[in-house]
């Protein structure tokens, strides 16, 4: 309808574009006023935690303790993706370390040998992984439909799961996991050689990414904006994904050599999956959409009852991948599985890695940075010889300030609003 | 007293030949015991800008929301470009090419203008979106519509400015070929700048031969855009009047005392409700 107009010119194009470094600059600016602080104040964090540690403890800043953490950061991770999801709608999930129970104590069941139902592993896991997605989509559908709070939902839902996981483990008290499968995702190390192979892959396809958003840009006729940035990023990804391997092919156990553990491929993999679903499709566009005004979205034609239901579901599904991870860490799941530390962890994670708790802003990204930060604080007071008392004291002061800093983004972010 | 000099919705029947873009007939609706309308006839032509006035509780929000579709009148009927039209939902109203810009805007804070210009819509492959095509889209509309003050398409709603935001609110009204736009209290929250600029942007709306509804209390705007003003007064029809043949005086005692131009228990129009 706008053919005559179109060659005007459009507003779009500021100044910011041709500046390149200082546009860049000031486009950083314009996010941190409008509360958007990105993963730089984290990063930092990280840094600054990993020195403090090289010093406290010896034995931190080595190889092998570097895949240590890569293997316990995995499970937390992996719940934080799906928190990531519940927090942008400003939902709550305090259901998933008990579903993530419920995924571990599946599995286990299926690949039980005494138990007459035993099933191939992988098997197991996407059975598992569908039980827990019913749940989701169950709990989704009460938020959803009746309007019954998901503080409410789910905390029931954290008693009945947990009911369930104490009824059936009263009598053995554990199942042992056997499976070569699933112990796999938290055991199997990659050759070096893999590793590598891995590494390139995963640079690959960033580069793929980026190279199609380009295209896709220019084919629009619409000009590249921070052009550096996107070689610096693309660079970033190489050096950090070959970087790592590097590392954990220098890693060895008991004189063994170690690798790439596929618990942190894994991770990886669903990073990468879910920030494409989070950014590039009209499902994330929604979720992001629920989450800032729900009102709006629904005035647009967004089925938000269909969105919500979606994210509880990936809420569970993501909680039944970090309890199989979990429980294959160990070998085997007990009456104890998701209790503990497993279901605040995961929030914090997401929360410290920048996720709003009042819905609508927040990454996928911030939770693997967030569930890296909690872990690596852990295993570094841990390494250090500090007592569980003193983790605790640590990672919740670390949570109050990343929400801290989240709530004065915030109260910037309505400022410059007017 | 001025209502019957003023009144010409006969008039308005008489040009039949060019049917008007939307006609009410006899909506009538009640919430429990509150009668929010009765028997209101409106009509609004392509091309022109109509102005529905009225105090606080005259019905105006609720016979805007009968024709998007958030509320089902109890009776009366719709027609829409001549034909007859059944509205159950904000769908059928978007389908139909009637877009309804709120009061309170329901742009999304956290997403940036291209995003909100496009939420339900967004154009994608496979569920996968295709961002660069919304870009340009936008950017076309935007400037199409003169509105040269926001400076980033990529920028959130939340850093944009009041007037900016209802730009962006009736950008995205008009962006999806719409015939009719309904805009609700436009110009509310606004300072005299942006005031300007929103009345400006609606103007051209008729220009561009689209169907506008404005609804405002504010009668300095409606006599700077309107070419036409229907006046409810507690859900009854008090008088339509041509912008350039009143005056503000007139408009104002028509609000506060005009009396109803019809009579409720005699069909005024030849298609009394059947039931």
């Amino acid at each position: 309808m706008t053919t005559a107009d179109a060659t005007a010119p459009g507003p779009a194009p500021a100044a910011d574009e041709r500046q390149g470094m200082a546009g860049l600059w000031r486009r950083t600016l314009d996010n941190m006023k409008s509360g958007n602080l990105g993963v730089l104040p984290i990063v930092v964090g990280i840094i600054f935690i990993v020195v403090f540690f090289s010093f406290k403890a010896t034995n931190f800043f080595t190889a092998t303790n570097f895949v240590n953490i890569i293997i316990q950061m995995a499970g937390t991770a992996m719940l934080a993706y799906g928190v990531v999801f519940v927090l942008l709608l400003g939902e709550i999930d305090l259901s998933i370390s008990y579903v993530a129970g419920i995924g571990a104590l599946t599995v286990a069941e299926l690949q039980n040998p005494g138990s007459g139902h035993q099933i191939n592993g992988l098997l197991a896991m996407l059975c598992a992984v569908a039980i827990c997605a019913i749940i989701g989509v169950g709990q989704g559908s009460i938020v959803a439909y009746v309007g019954v709070p998901s503080f409410v939902v789910t905390l029931a839902g954290y008693l009945v799961w947990q009911g369930v996981i104490l009824q059936r483990l009263e009598q053995p008290g554990s199942i042992i996991i056997q499976d070569r499968w699933i112990n796999y995702t938290a055991s199997y190390f990659f050759s070096h050689d893999a590793g590598w192979l891995i590494a390139g892959i995963i640079t690959g396809v960033y580069l793929i990414g980026v190279i199609w958003t380009v295209v896709s840009h220019r084919r629009a006729g619409i000009p590249i904006k921070n052009k550096g940035t996107m070689i610096a990023k693309v660079l970033g990804v190489a050096a950090a994904s070959f970087g790592v391997v590097a590392i954990c092919n220098h890693s060895y156990v008991q004189g063994n050599p170690l690798g790439l553990p596929l618990a942190g491929v894994i991770v990886v993999i669903f990073l990468i999956v879910l920030t494409f679903l989070a950014k590039r499709t009209t499902f994330g566009r929604h979720v992001y959409a629920v989450g800032g005004n729900a009102e709006a979205a629904r005035r647009a034609g967004v089925n938000v009852h269909r969105i919500r239901i979606l994210v509880f579901l990936i809420s569970s599904a993501m909680a039944a991948c970090g309890g199989i991870i979990l429980a294959a860490n160990v070998n085997s799941v007990d009456l104890n599985f998701g209790g503990g530390t497993l279901l605040l962890n995961s929030i914090a994670a997401a929360v410290i890695g920048g996720v709003s708790l009042f819905g609508g802003r927040g990454e996928v990204r911030g939770a693997f940075l967030g569930a890296l930060v909690i872990a690596t604080v852990s295993n570094g007071l841990n390494t250090a010889g500090y007592a569980t008392g003193i983790i605790y004291i640590v990672t919740g002061l670390i949570l109050l300030f990343a929400v801290t800093l989240d709530t004065i983004a915030r109260r910037l972010q309505v400022r410059s609003g007017r | 007293m001025c209502a019957p000099s003023a009144f010409v919705v006969g008039n308005a029947a008489v040009s039949a030949s060019e049917a008007p873009l939307l006609q009410l007939r006899g909506i009538t609706k009640s919430f429990g015991s509150v009668q929010a309308l009765t028997d209101v006839d409106f009509e609004v032509r392509a091309g022109e800008v109509m102005a529905l006035v009225g105090d606080n509780g005259a019905g105006k929000s609720t016979l805007v929301k009968c024709v998007a579709g958030t509320h089902a009148a109890d009776d009366g009927e719709i027609l829409f470009e001549g034909k007859r039209v059944h509205i159950h939902g904000p769908k059928d109203a978007a389908n139909l090419g009637i877009e309804v810009v709120y009061q309170d805007l329901a742009l999304c804070d956290n997403l940036d203008v291209v995003q909100n210009m496009y939420l339900g819509r967004e154009a994608n492959r496979y569920e996968v979106l295709t961002e660069p095509v919304m870009e340009q889209h936008t950017s076309e509309t935007l400037s199409s519509l003169r509105v040269t003050t926001i400076n980033s398409v990529r920028q959130t709603v939340a850093t944009l400015s009041g007037g900016q935001r209802q730009s962006v609110a009736v950008a995205r009204a008009v962006m999806w070929n719409s015939k009719l736009v309904i805009l609700d209290e436009p110009t509310a929250a606004l300072g005299v700048a942006q005031t300007e600029q929103v009345l400006e942007l609606v103007r051209r709306l008729g220009e561009q031969g689209l169907g506008v509804v404005i609804i405002s209390h504010n009668l300095h705007d409606v006599f700077e855009t309107a070419t036409r003003i229907a006046v409810l007064r507690l859900g009854r029809n008090v008088g339509l009047f041509e912008r350039a043949k009143t005056t503000q005086q007139e408009i104002v005692e028509a609000i506060t005392a005009g009396q109803p131009t019809k009579v409720s228990g005699i069909p005024s129009t030849a298609t009394a409700p059947a039931s």
